[in-house]
């Protein structure tokens, strides 16, 4: 099946069977790996991707869906690490193993879009759905706070 | 700095002197011979070892040792070596070393050395060969400086890569010496008290970057997941449900190999492998596969909830003779003479490693069989690869290792069965192949921290000391049970300590921070309730308890200090505290938290942590890598619980494995890390085992109701507040 499709602001275009996932296309045809695979089923938001500019699930996301849509990937946010989430990412260190973080800075994203000036609850209830295993959740809060002050 | 995104690093034994052009430091035990690299011999064929590669553009190479699994020490280890050659931060570029135990290994575990990163032990084990390799390098650079200007190398000093003549006023930058240098025929052993002090240290103690954060927040840090080889194939495992059950057969073969897209079964000891033209299709017959499996395995009629009552009658049973961890006095007799006698007998789950990445392994073989390369994230990389060479048939050599980021560790990346399998499933295939594990896989097949029942008995004097302690641990996982039940800090004048294992067939493992986590827990928060029946503040209990250990005490004392402890507490919340120490380092921690009486529901909202652990390398690493060990710790106290029924795991995935998420974590973590010159001791788990007790503690200081069973989950919350 081909499927086209917007993706970090270029058209392209990818063969696949009907029931490929986004996540699975995105990483093995299009070979963009910075989006996990950590749970397969939504519960841990290490997949998480915008598609027009909605943070969502590529794990569960069917390739037929995306269709015609615009999706942004970690590799998307910026050419440089130059997106306020990134440069308060580092500036906080948040990052420990590091393999969540892609879902975490692209949920965070998708919550400044909607939300420039979030509080604390909201961004808990946001980010509440991507795990980090490592425990970065202190440094995330923190991080997020800075980039909105930066938006 | 050059922006250090994380290259998928291919350095081959040859490859890596000949591949480098400049100058590369070759150095022995007490010796360095720098040569032009081209003349090299291969590093490691001589009992060799090279950390630092010259390079004339000016940037300085330094090769770390450990695996990067978000504990920061790819930073700090290279720290060691740059604070003592004296080079300029900004020059430096990190790359990961060959795995050549003989040269890169630490003697964290013994004589013998290993390429191994676990139990907290990275900077520790490193701490005095690297700063030693680092003002070797030094040397041979001063000694270069001086023959060329012909002036006393003692007259020579060096200040962030420059050697600098004072009287003449002379300087060198390091870059324009690898263009001359040459190896003196002897080079002293720098004794350790002429290393750098630490009032000298410029890069040790400050916050330098992590360098490998900038990768990690835009996608392209590279994990072994993430390996694209061409004309790869992709495989998964079916693997056996039950521990040490085999297949027999898989009932549905011919339907499976007709899936499109499936292009071979192979059948493993422990379970069939599908090796597919993509990873969907992979999982996808994977989970189609019907197999019979072998019957009458031990942990076939293992039920891990029921296994308690037998652990508690094994703990109360006189008859049974466990393994001695310590015993002191004679506590029998002062329990019997005691004014007062307790006993609190405290339970922990199963807890499963959970790290973000599941595991995989990338394995290429040769078009001719005769070598292959190996990609992977392992905290044990040189059993990996032993392990892939095995699964080939082919000797160690020729398999080249390319290390890759751990997207999470905890033990898990320690074991190297992973790695047999991709190999053994490339092997099939003929073609480079990834084995990925679904999270389903990672759970049911995991190798968890034992679940284990800890039965405390102690006696009190008239005046409220503890005279005499009595600590069982009865669980499955041997040696892993006993880690942190050893009270070292506590003087305790009769005690005795013991650890009664059954073995239930399941598998086990190390989980970050070992035993000492329910260890730790249940010595905790058993001396609080001692305390509180005793009317004594909890913090004063354990003053008395450490008054011989004043670095102890001390940090016992910061944290109270730091939460104002003795102060109520605001309306609703409780207050507890705990201490631990965990590899070298000493914690305490005071918690603060609230409970939901219809929900059941725990929410912590503050930890205060002291720490100390000696010497730090990166303060900043030091507070992310506590943060986690709290929010690590936290998980497991309030929700983790893995159980087996039948010997089958009974969770799948993040829906009935709950970790911690961000609504749970506490508001703030406040630490402070105890100044020290003390040699450095471990930090990767060393606020992980006072977590259990000062949540327990707290809870007790707000309802009065005791938890002694790890997860506190809704459900036990409620059962206690209503007992």
């Amino acid at each position: 099946m081909k499927t086209s499709f917007k993706l970090n602001g270029k058209t392209v275009q990818v063969e696949t069977p009907p029931d490929a996932t986004l996540l699975w296309t995105l990483r093995d045809d299009l070979e963009l790996t910075g989006t996990k695979y950590g749970c397969g089923a939504a519960l841990c938001g290490a997949c998480t991707v915008h598609m027009d500019g909605m943070a969502i699930r590529s794990c569960i996301t069917p390739i037929s869906m995306v269709a015609n849509r615009s999706i942004t990937t970690i590799e998307g946010l910026s050419d440089d690490n130059s997106h306020p989430l990134q440069k308060a990412w580092i500036e906080e260190q948040v990052p420990q193993c590091g393999y969540c973080q892609s879902g975490q800075i692209m949920q965070a994203a998708a919550l400044l879009q909607t939300n420039s000036q979030p509080t604390r609850e909201q961004i808990l209830a946001q980010m509440n759905g991507v795990i980090c295993r490592c425990g970065t959740y202190t440094r995330i809060v923190k991080a997020i706070d800075r980039a909105a002050q930066n938006v | 700095m050059e922006d250090l995104i994380n290259k998928i690093p291919k350095i081959s034994r040859r490859k890596f002197v000949i591949g480098a052009g400049g100058f590369t430091f070759l150095i022995t035990t007490g010796a360095i011979w720098p040569k032009l690299s081209s003349e090299d011999k291969s590093a490691g064929e001589d009992g060799i070892t090279a950390w630092v590669h010259l390079r004339s553009d000016g940037k300085i190479v330094i090769y770390n040792p450990a695996a990067e699994m978000g504990q920061g020490s790819k930073t700090a280890l290279p720290v060691l070596i740059a604070e003592e050659m004296d080079v300029d931060w900004s020059t430096v570029i990190i790359e990961n070393s060959p795995i050549i135990t003989e040269i890169y290994g630490s003697r964290a575990f013994g004589r013998q050395k290993r390429m191994i990163t676990v139990g907290s032990r990275a900077v520790s084990s490193y701490f005095e060969s690297l700063r030693q390799a680092g003002a070797q390098a030094r040397y041979v650079l001063l000694y270069n400086v001086a023959q060329k200007w012909n002036v006393p190398i003692h007259e020579l000093t060096t200040d962030a890569g420059v050697v600098i003549h004072k009287s003449s006023g002379k300087k060198m930058l390091y870059a324009e010496i690898a263009e001359f240098a040459k190896s003196p025929d002897k080079i002293p052993e720098i004794p350790t008290e002429q290393l750098k002090k630490p009032s000298q240290f410029r890069l040790i103690g400050k916050n330098i970057p992590r360098v490998d954060i900038p990768s990690k927040v835009n996608g392209s840090a590279i994990f072994a997941i993430d390996i694209q080889l061409p004309g790869m194939v992709y495989g998964a495992i079916s693997r056996t449900p039950v521990n040490g059950a085999k297949p027999l057969n898989v009932l549905n073969k011919d339907s499976i190999l007709e899936i499109e897209g499936v292009l071979d079964l192979v059948t493993l000891e422990h379970g069939v492998g599908v090796i597919a033209n993509s990873m969907e299709t992979a999982f996808k017959a994977k989970k189609s596969l019907q197999i019979q499996w072998s019957k009458g395995v031990k942990a076939e009629n293992y039920n891990s909830i029921e296994a308690f009552e037998k652990y508690v009658s094994i703990a109360g049973d006189a008859g049974v003779k466990g393994r001695t961890i310590k015993n002191e006095g004679n506590t029998l007799e002062a329990l019997q003479n005691a004014e007062k006698t307790f006993s609190s007998d405290y339970k922990n789950d199963f807890a499963y490693h959970a790290q973000m990445e599941p595991l995989n392994a990338v394995v290429s073989v040769s078009d001719d069989g005769s070598s292959a390369e190996l990609w992977v994230g392992s905290q044990a990389p040189a059993s990996a690869r032993s392990a892939a060479a095995k699964a080939l048939g082919l000797d160690e050599s020729k398999v080249e290792i390319h290390h890759c980021y751990l997207g999470g560790g905890f033990g898990r990346r320690s074991m190297s069965g992973y790695v047999s399998e991709a190999a053994t499933l490339a092997k099939k295939a003929g073609k480079p192949l990834k084995l990925v594990w679904t999270r389903e896989d990672d759970i049911a097949y995991g190798a968890f921290r034992p679940m284990s029942v800890q039965r405390m008995q102690a006696g009190v004097d008239k005046i409220g000391n503890i005279v005499g302690w009595s600590h069982t641990v009865v669980g499955t996982g041997s040696r892993l049970m006993t880690s942190g039940v050893n009270t070292l800090f506590y003087t305790f004048p009769n005690q005795h300590i013991e650890m009664r294992n059954v073995d239930e067939g399941v598998r086990t493992k190390h989980w970050r921070g070992v035993g000492h986590g329910p260890n730790k827990f249940a010595i905790e928060a058993f001396i609080d309730e001692i305390s509180i029946d005793q009317n004594i503040d909890p913090f004063e209990m354990r003053r008395r308890l450490m008054k011989n250990h004043p670095r102890a005490l001390n940090v016992l004392e910061t944290v109270a200090k730091m939460a104002n402890w003795g102060d109520t507490p605001p309306p609703g919340r409780g207050r507890g505290v705990a201490f631990a120490e965990r590899s070298g380092s000493l914690t305490a921690g005071v918690c603060e938290l609230s409970v939901n009486k219809e929900s059941g529901r725990i929410q912590v909202h503050k930890f205060w942590v002291a720490l100390d652990a000696g010497i730090v390398v990166q303060p900043n690493n030091v507070l992310a890598q506590t943060e986690g060990s709290v929010n690590f710790g936290l998980s497991s106290v309030l929700s983790e619980s893995l159980t087996f029924k039948k010997g089958k795991v009974q969770q799948s995935n993040f829906h009935d494995y709950n970790v911690l998420r961000i609504a749970d974590a506490p508001e703030s973590i406040e630490i402070k890390i105890i100044p020290s010159n003390e040699k450095p001791s471990g930090v990767g788990e060393a606020a992980l085992p006072f977590v259990g007790g000062a949540v327990s503690n707290a809870f007790a200081n707000l309802t009065g109701k005791r938890l002694r069973h790890i997860p506190f989950t809704p459900e036990k919350v409620l059962d206690a507040l209503n007992s």
